[in-house]
Order: C-alpha cells, then structure tokens, then sequence
C-alpha cells in the first residue's frame, strides 16, 4: 500500500473527542465525563474502507456516529472535500448528510415497519434531494435491482422480508442519494453466516462499481480482514493501533491487537491452543476515572512501571503502520 | 464400548402451526458419550435449540410435542418421563447454559441465591452450605473475590461475569451432560475465549460431557470431538470435526464453511469473493417434505433431490452424509 495522497482523501478526522457527562458523587457532586472517543484522527481514501475494531465499549461506534453527526462531538474536526462537516449547518448540512449514509446492525428496528420498501428507500431521496417524482421512482427502481431484490417486492412491508432481504433494503436505502462516504456499523452481525457472505460480497461489488468509501466498523475480526484496506483498533476511546490491512494482520504490534487476533478461534486450531493464546485476563479501569498512563496496563502481558506512568503516543513503525505502546518495536 | 449416556432414535418433535404440524426436527438420532463433547451448527431455524429444548423437557407448552422416536438418558427414555422426574433431571443430571446472559438470570435475586437455589432443589442442603458452596463455584468459574461478590446482582456484573455466573449455575450439582445453547454469541471475542477455556477446564474437571450449539465453525474446531450439522430440521451430515472440516461431503456443511471469512494467518493481496449459498431456509410448510430440503438453495440439484429424500450413507470412520450426490466434487 502508498501513502494516499492529498486529493485522494475523502475523509480526514483529526482530534475527534466525544464524552457523556455522568453523574458522580451524589445529588451535589460535581459533573464528570466519560470521554466515549477520545482524541482520535484518521484518514480515509476514495473508494477505500476503513475499518474501526474493538471490544464493546471501546468508543467504535460512537467514532462513527461522530463522524456522520449522529453524536454530537465535543470536539475534533472531520474534514471532507475541504469543509469541516462538524461545523456545516442548515442547507449546506442537508446537502452534506446527503453524501453521508448509514447501514445499521440491526435490519429488524432500522427500518420503519409502517412503510413499504419503497417508501423506505425513498425517504432520504425526499428529504435531502430536489428531484421529481419520476426521477425518484427510477432510482428506486434502479436500487432494488443493484441490491437484488425484485420490483414487485418494492410494495411489501418490512415484515414480509427475512432478515437478510431487509439488510439489502437498508443497504438500498444508504445508497439513495449517491452517497460517497457509507458508515457501515456492523451490518452482518445480526445475521446468519450464510447470508452474511451474501450481504459483504453484495457490499464489495458496489463499492467496486460506484467508487464508495465505507467506515466499516465490526468486532468480527475475520469480517474485518476480509473487508478493509485500514485498520484502526480502538481501546477504550483511543486508537491503540492504525495500520494497513497486511501489516495489520500480518505483524500485529500492540499487545491488545496480538490478543484479539489470538482470540479468535479459527478452524485452522483444532483442539485446545491455549499456549499460543495471549490470555487478557484483568478488568479494564473505570472510563471515568482514567488512571495515569497506558488504558491498557492493566490488562497487558507486557506491562511494567513506566506504563503506569506515562501514556504511550501513537508512533510510526512504518508509513503506514502506527501503534501506541511503549514496547512497540519496528520490524 | 460403553453404552452412550444420552441417546436420541429417530427423534421427530412438531410444531403446532396454522398449516398444521410441522417436524421442527425430522428423524434425528445421535449419540453422546460420558466426557465427550458434540457439536451442532447449522443456521437459525434448522432446529438446532430445538434438539435442546427436547432432551430439556422444555418444548413450548401446547404447541411443541415428541411425535416419536426417544431421548434415552442412562436407558431411561425422557420422553416418556413423568414432569416430576423432568424437575429432578434438569439441573441435576442435565443443565443448561442460554445464549442471552444479559435476560437468563433474574434481576431481582442476587447472584448467590440463583446458584444456592439450584443446590437446595436437588441436593436438600441447608442455607449456610449452599451459600457456602456458590462461593466455591464462583471461585471456580474465576470471579475474581467471589466472597465479596456473592450478594451482587446481575446488573453489577459484565456480560462475560454473567456468563460465567449461569455457568456456575448450570455446572453446582455437577450434572453429566450440559447443553451450551450459543454460550458466546452475545460476548466479545477475548471474552469468548475465556468462557471456552473455562467449559474446556471444568468439563475436564467434572468429566461432563457438553452439547455445544452454535453457528460458528471455529468454535467447533476448537470444542468438539465430533459435530452434527442441520438443516431444516434434519441431520444432514456428522461426524468427527476434523473429518467434517477437512473433508465435507454435503454442499451445505462446505457452503457452511466456505461462506465464513476466516482469519488467515499469512494474509495476501489477494481477495477473492466469498462463496456464498444462495437464499435462506425454507419455511416451516416446507418441512417434512419427502425431498431434500436443501435443493432449492443447492447447485447440484436434479430431479431425484426434488423428489426422495437422501438416505444416511455411513462411512467406516463414523462420517455420514444424507445426500444424493455426497462427495461430488465442484
């Protein structure tokens, strides 16, 4: 993989920050924050997918929530084709959220079971589009093609679809308004194994066919492998490795990417691989109340006393290759 | 060779449904051995946790019911056993491990009394011991400060320290087979692990011999000594997991396969299109039908597969196929 350059960059995220305020030490107590993503940039190519991995908790789908303005960020910039999307408001932010879709994980409650196929697909098209009633339908015809679902289906409700099929709607409905950028947050994960490949395969030739970018964000590492050509690992709010997808997978440095590797069984291990496998076995700290240094020293094989000290920066082992752990070593 | 602990003959269970009944699960036999584990797979709908609920005694009331075939459990046939032996069976000779961590324990009882429960039921000891007992079983599913945590309740605990609270559950009376319905489908990955070293361990232990279900072919690999893949209802194809992974002779146990992205440890540029098997399960209507229920999704399907439904080839290793054209090659 090079380097993209500058114009070939869809997406720049710099500095992007959530946090939740909760309520500590009773009725007086004062405000504190739970930083969900904290602090974290990164860039995504035209065409390219980037995917974000990580345990539940780690701040993955909030990232992507942020970055498509369905969290409010509390701070950061997420920079596409020049503008800050964070700061557009009004009808440059209509515009916008037009070039911005989402696919969700779960088919069954993100499609609203009152409307029929059609309707469904052609909400955005009447919310962030001024095209005529005829330009619409052809669209919409045009879609439920591209996402093989046949047109007399297009007058059935939600309901009379499987699981799959409704995935299929949802992925028709993310593409209504020629989007560039699709936020995929874990679109296969609740569905069957068989029709999961249908759905990534289905996912893959369209990104082929009409140059999109995905932000694919998944905790199923061999989807991940299968799908991106970035990885970005988050734990707990920050990204603790960014690598492209061989490197990644290939050489993984940080010890909580060598551990979630190791995790996963795999129909290559038969029988019991407990030697290779890198046991995590502590508890994460509290999010609110982050101690000093590195998020993952409690829980790392390696850790010794300068990790409780000091929080280890994202470095460079490689031009595409960054990981945040004072052991990290280039190859 | 001993007798099996649990044996299944021809087992078909209907439901009751407005196109009449239909065999969730069509003339299944398997066996299971003391300390042996057995996998099923296949996907939802194939009567998997069916299978469960069957050897359980929980089929839902009025609608599910044995038409025929046996559950024998030690020789004694549970299908035709009295609700009161059920009680004294489940829990104590064969328990159960739910998919949903967050929804199968009960919120407003603290862990210890959900594990002390079970004791007092089956084995008629006093308050003290059994309290005394749960700390000793969640010690033993690794709750780090089990004394300290004993009088939690389920929402002050992680997913993966429920999973391993219904485990303790499932596990007090040291039962001889455990059904793990899913056991790790709602965890994440590293938590995943944990669990199955944990039911690796204490199954060891315990000499408990385990039914795992699940979708996930790795976990297989890694689990079970021998699987059982279903498809609408019916074995299609079992046997030993290596024989099965390496070479499956069913389109739908190597589409099973196949479909999966799985991890690869030296990873290329190359990446081609998943296999995918086309469509989805038929409908319960479909059941029952003399064909094979999985040519409308199956590349090699002919007249015959439309017509007859394949019969159980077993090889000499223990590997059995129901399929016209087994072992066909591309």
């Amino acid at each position: 993989m090079t380097v993209p350059s500058k114009d070939d960059l869809l997406l720049e995220v710099k500095n992007l920050g959530v946090r939740f305020a909760v309520k500590r030490n009773g009725f007086f107590g004062g405000k504190s924050f739970l930083h969900a993503v904290d602090d974290i940039s990164f860039d995504l190519a035209r065409g390219k997918t980037l995917a974000i991995v990580g345990e539940s908790g780690s701040g993955k789908t909030t990232a992507a929530l942020a970055v498509g303005r369905l969290v409010a960020a509390h701070k950061g910039e997420v920079q596409m084709d020049g503008k800050d999307f964070l700061a557009l408001s009004d009808e440059d932010l209509r515009i916008a959220r037009g070039k911005v879709q989402f696919i969700f994980q779960d088919p069954y409650s993100s499609l609203n079971p009152r409307l029929r196929a059609k309707a469904v697909v052609r909400e955005p098209l009447d919310s962030l589009t001024e095209k005529t009633e005829d330009e619409k339908q052809e669209i919409i015809d045009q879609l439920f093609a591209a996402v093989g679902l046949r047109k007399e289906q297009q007058e059935l409700f939600p309901h009379q679809f499987s699981g799959g099929q409704r995935q299929r709607i949802g992925i028709a409905r993310a593409l209504a308004t020629e989007p560039e950028l699709i936020i995929c947050d874990e679109p296969v994960s609740a569905l069957d194994v068989a029709v999961q490949a249908q759905i990534l395969n289905l996912l893959r030739r369209l990104q082929e066919e009409r140059g999109l970018s995905f932000l694919f964000i998944s905790h199923d590492l061999g989807v991940v492998q299968h799908m991106c050509d970035t990885v970005a690992v988050m734990y707990m709010g920050r990204i603790v490795e960014y690598a492209d997808r061989k490197s990644l997978f290939n050489s993984p440095k940080h010890p909580y990417t060598k551990a979630l590797l190791s995790a996963v069984p795999s129909v290559k291990k038969r029988g019991a691989p407990t030697t290779e496998r890198i046991a995590i076995d502590g508890d994460p700290p509290d999010p609110v109340d982050l101690p000093p240094g590195c998020r993952f020293a409690s829980r790392c094989p390696l850790a010794d006393v300068s990790c409780q000290k000091s929080e280890p920066e994202l470095t460079a082992m490689s031009d595409t290759h960054t990981v945040a752990c004072h052991f990290a070593q280039a190859d | 060779m001993a007798a099996p602990l649990l044996e299944l003959e021809n087992l078909r269970v209907e439901l009751t449904t407005k196109d009449g009944a239909a065999p969730v699960i069509d003339d299944l036999s398997f066996s299971l051995s003391a300390g042996e584990t057995v996998s099923f797979v296949g996907e939802s709908g194939c009567g998997k946790s069916m299978t469960a609920l069957a050897i359980m005694g929980l089929l839902p009331a009025g609608i599910g019911r044995v038409a025929s075939g046996s559950i024998r459990f030690n020789g004694e046939d549970l299908t035709t056993a009295s609700d009161a032996r059920m009680r004294e069976i489940r829990g104590n000779d064969i328990s159960m491990i739910f998919q949903e961590p967050m929804t199968s324990l009960n919120p407003v009882f603290t862990i210890g009394e959900q594990i002390a429960e079970v004791l007092r039921e089956h084995r008629n000891v006093s308050d003290a011991e059994a309290k005394s007992r749960a700390i000793e079983l969640l010690d033993a599913v690794r709750i780090p400060n089990a004394k300290g945590r004993v009088n939690d309740y389920p929402h002050q605990m992680s997913g993966g320290q429920r999973q391993r609270v219904m485990i303790a559950i499932a596990l007090a009376c040291e039962p001889k087979i455990l059904i793990a319905d899913e056991p790790t489908t709602a965890l994440d990955v590293t938590v995943q692990a944990q669990i199955f070293e944990l039911m690796r361990d204490l199954g060891r232990e315990f000499g408990t011999s385990m039914i795992l279900i699940t979708h996930d072919m790795g976990a297989v690999a890694e689990m079970a000594e021998r699987m059982l893949v279903m498809y609408a209802g019916r074995k299609v194809e079992a046997g030993p997991v290596d024989q099965v992974i390496d070479h499956p002779q069913h389109p739908y146990t190597r589409g099973l396969i196949s479909c999966v992205p799985h991890l690869l440890t030296e990873l290329t540029d190359e990446r081609p299109p998943l296999a995918e098997i086309g469509g989805i399960v038929p409908s319960l209507k479909e059941f029952g039908r003399n064909a094979c229920l999985y040519a409308a999704r199956c590349e090699w399907a002919d007249a015959k597969c439309n017509s007859e439904r394949p019969q159980h080839d077993v090889a000499k290793n223990g590997h059995e196929t129901a399929c016209w054209h087994a072992g066909r090659r591309s």
